[in-house]
């Protein structure tokens, strides 16, 4: 955002020939125009993290400024209790992350195929309702989170409407927010590769970070794909307009070409369509990365960590960690953990998920350049 | 954009908010004294600001009626906030260095505000501060001074189904006064779709059987963890025996939310909670008629859990002198008997128990429970400990017991060592 550009204040011409005086009037009509913007990120955004970066490195106890003087600074300390030394706060800390690692794993994929599935099927042009249903699949999103996370307290109740359902066609559902064993867990023991109630020895006893490999390998607890279920729906709209955005860009032509080529439905979907969207699907892969890493209303409202701790996740634990339990500089410290977190993970994704000949072209020009500048060197040198 | 010139703006966001930080910095400094100091007295009539963890209207109203009287009397003004989320609100307030002057100050948390300085210890200045149940004063003492006046107090009881049990052909007089009664009677009451006994799950409804037998979680001074002393494992190890034997149930297992939902949907024919219960009741499940007994003695007599909130003045309040004398008008006889007639809670006065057993016969096993019953645990940092607990005994009937106990000592002592 602080990117933002204010297109009179660049003259058309090179800037080295355009007349000083009036470069200058146009910049300061555009710092006017851009004052707003910085002074309100400055104040709510870029102050406040630098405050947090302090608060991480301080042993603040929360009353008063932090910055007064009787507020020591500890170095790496908070950030140590976190990731290498033995405790609880480290234990806490996996276990949240164990969390939303299962659930960012389960809702990203799942949310971004729906999201797609629901954009290609609302895009049909003979679909009688369209409008209907485009409204309907936004509906969620628009419906304050925490209001659907009440919604569907009651919907995963043991005798909710959702066990109920279930119990019609004769399957005992879970009570689904208070069951804490790990989908892994159910399935190895229903495979037969272990049972729950007595794990191999062998992974419960090896224990890597505070936590042991039994523990790990835990997989999303029944509460937490409740909640996983729940945002999966809620989000699938939100991302189903941007595909639909997009799918409306893609030009008719060439779709009517690749029918005309003799591409079946499913091929002019994997070749045409999917093709042409990928810098959407790119977009709507990190977005949901950001925002599942960082879930917190439904775990404030439904669950609080709970069962067994498994639905903490880090921001959660980072609220706790600051307002309950008076560790600010862990609180703040976390923030920053998941944020370096996010961001590597999603560089990777972004990198994974690059346009390879896009990136091959770019890098066949930069080596061009490079090559043309040697011999323009060489040229000037001789 | 050229290079040049988003340098330059970069540096003067980074000037600018440097200008900006620099005086949050200075503004709020200061040096506030702790405890025990004369009050900070602001000259003239006051405006102080109250912030209360209100259980509804007829809380709220109370409050405010009762701070009005006070407002009129004494020419000061108070402004009564109720908070939406207390912990947050609290801890925002003291951060800014402007907290409300007068709030609730729940037991289970006090230590920790007590610990960085947070709260102004006045309690020394009440006249008549014994008066006051000797456990709740000592729910709110930190490091051996005790910061301020206990608010009101719950306890717990056992809550029996009259209905059930009849129909199992108990009399008044099977009312159990020990385990071994409570064992029988529990076996006796459980039918097939009912379990004898639900519990709500967590150390704040099995901490009740680890005081009748003798045991703690921390020693006496909350400076160590004794959890894995023979008491405390065999107390909650006979309340496992019966959870196994199915005639105890925790309420997860019932699928219930708490011990009074377990009761109320007829699932559980006792239960063991507070006077809370009787709103919920009254409100939910009108139809389930219920009596109210003390809980039964374990081996080391007669024991409870006491539940209890304390009027916190702010250290950085300035208008001290003025709030302690709001907190003295709010916690005479009469107030605090007024606020049980308005919304149910137990006066924290041991001379305010006989008017209530009075007014309120039906309560009296559980202002009982002020006599004999145990705070929670308010050491500092302890919370996240007492969390991991609690997570550990969720599945309270294949708990492992002992290695629960030790590894709470072992996060306690950790915790308490900072």
């Amino acid at each position: 955002m602080a990117e933002r550009e204010v297109p009179t204040s660049e003259p058309p011409a090179p800037r080295s020939r355009s007349p000083k005086g009036k470069g200058n009037s146009h910049n300061l009509s555009g710092w006017l125009f851009t004052t707003p913007m910085i002074l309100g990120l400055g104040l709510f955004l870029f102050i406040p993290i630098l405050m947090a970066i302090w608060v991480s490195v301080s042993d603040w106890t929360g009353r008063g400024s932090p910055f007064s003087s009787d507020v020591g600074f500890v170095g790496a300390e908070n950030y140590a209790a976190l990731l290498t030394e033995e405790g609880l706060s480290r234990q806490d800390f996996m276990i949240s992350l164990r969390n939303t690692f299962y659930y960012v794993l389960g809702v990203v994929p799942v949310q971004t195929m729906l999201a797609l599935f629901l954009a290609v099927v609302v895009n049909q042009k003979f679909l009688k309702g369209r409008t209907f249903f485009r409204t309907a699949f936004y509906f969620p999103s628009v419906v304050s989170s925490v209001a659907i996370s009440l919604v569907f307290l009651y919907l995963f109740t043991g005798t909710g409407a959702i066990n109920r359902v279930l119990a019609s066609v004769g399957i005992v559902g879970p009570n689904w927010l208070q069951d804490p064993r790990g989908v892994i867990h159910i399935i190895g023991d229903a495979v037969g590769i272990w049972s729950i109630d007595s794990p191999p020895a062998a992974l419960v006893e090896t224990s890597v970070m505070s936590l042991s490999i039994w523990e790990w390998f835990r997989g999303p607890s029944i509460a937490l794909s409740a909640i996983m279920i729940q945002v999966i729906w809620t989000t699938a709209g939100t991302f189903m307009l941007l595909f639909l955005a997009a799918l409306q860009d893609l030009p008719s032509e060439v779709e009517e070409a690749a029918m005309v080529d003799g591409a079946n439905r499913w091929q002019r979907f994997r070749n045409v369509t999917v093709p042409h969207l990928r810098p959407t699907i790119l977009l709507v892969i990190t977005l949901g990365i950001i925002g599942t890493w960082q879930v917190f209303d439904q775990m404030y409202v439904m669950t609080q960590g709970g069962p067994a701790k498994t639905t903490l996740t880090p921001a959660y634990l980072s609220y706790v960690a600051a307002f309950r339990q008076q560790q600010w500089g862990q609180g703040a410290a976390m923030a920053f953990i998941l944020f370096a977190l996010i961001f590597v993970l999603t560089s990777l994704q972004r990198w994974v998920l690059r346009d390879k000949d896009e990136a091959a072209r770019k890098k066949g020009i930069r080596a061009q350049r490079r090559a043309a500048r040697k011999a323009q060197r060489a040229e000037a040198s001789s | 954009m050229p290079q040049k010139s988003r340098r330059t703006r970069l540096g003067l966001v980074l000037a600018g908010s440097l200008v900006l930080a620099a005086c949050g910095g200075g503004g709020f400094e200061e040096d506030t004294g702790d405890g025990s100091t004369a009050p900070a007295s602001a000259e003239g009539p006051v405006e102080l600001q109250m912030l209360i963890a209100s259980s509804g209207d007829a809380e709220t109203a109370a409050v405010q009626e009762a701070v009005d009287a006070w407002s009129e009397e004494t020419g000061n003004s108070v402004t009564v906030t109720v908070a939406s989320d207390m912990n947050q609100q609290l801890a925002q307030g003291f951060a800014s260095g402007n907290p409300a002057d007068v709030f609730y100050m729940d037991a289970g948390r006090f230590a920790d505000y007590a610990q960085n300085g947070s709260l102004y210890a006045y309690a020394d200045q009440l006249e008549d501060n014994d008066d006051f149940y000797e456990s709740l004063r000592q729910a709110f003492t930190y490091d051996g001074t005790q910061y301020c006046a206990p608010k009101d107090f719950s306890s717990l009881a056992l809550v029996i189904n009259t209905a059930s049990w009849e129909a199992a052909g108990l009399t008044e007089a099977d009312v159990p006064t020990t385990w071994d009664e409570l064992t029988e009677v529990a076996q006796t009451l459980t039918t097939d779709d009912q379990a004898g006994l639900g519990i709500g799950i967590g150390i704040d409804r099995l901490g009740a059987f680890v005081v009748q037998n003798g045991g703690w979680w921390l020693n006496e001074e909350a400076t160590e963890p004794t959890a894995a002393i023979p008491e405390v494992e065999e107390a909650l190890g006979y309340v496992q025996e019966q959870v196994q034997a199915g005639s105890f149930q925790m309420s997860n297992q019932l699928d219930a939310g708490w011990g009074g939902e377990a009761f109320g949907t007829e699932r559980a024919a006792m239960t063991i909670e507070g006077n809370w219960i009787k709103g919920a009741m009254s409100n939910d499940y009108p139809n389930v008629e219920y009596i109210v007994a003390e809980l039964p003695e374990g081996p080391a007599g007669k024991g409870t859990l006491t539940f209890t909130q304390c009027w916190g003045i702010a250290a950085d309040s300035d208008a001290q002198a003025q709030a302690v004398e709001l907190v003295r008008a709010l916690t005479t006889v009469d107030q605090q008997m007024a606020f049980a007639e308005a919304f149910g809670v137990m006066p924290s006065r041991t001379s305010a128990a006989d008017p209530y057993r009075e007014q309120f016969p039906e309560d009296a096993a559980f202002i009982a429970g002020g006599e004999y019953g145990h705070g929670p645990i308010n050491a500092p940092g302890m919370e996240q400990v007492v969390a991991d607990l609690n997570s550990k005994l969720e599945n309270f009937e294949q708990a492992n017991l002992p290695t629960v106990l030790s590894e709470f000592d072992t996060n306690a002592a950790a915790a308490l060592g900072q």
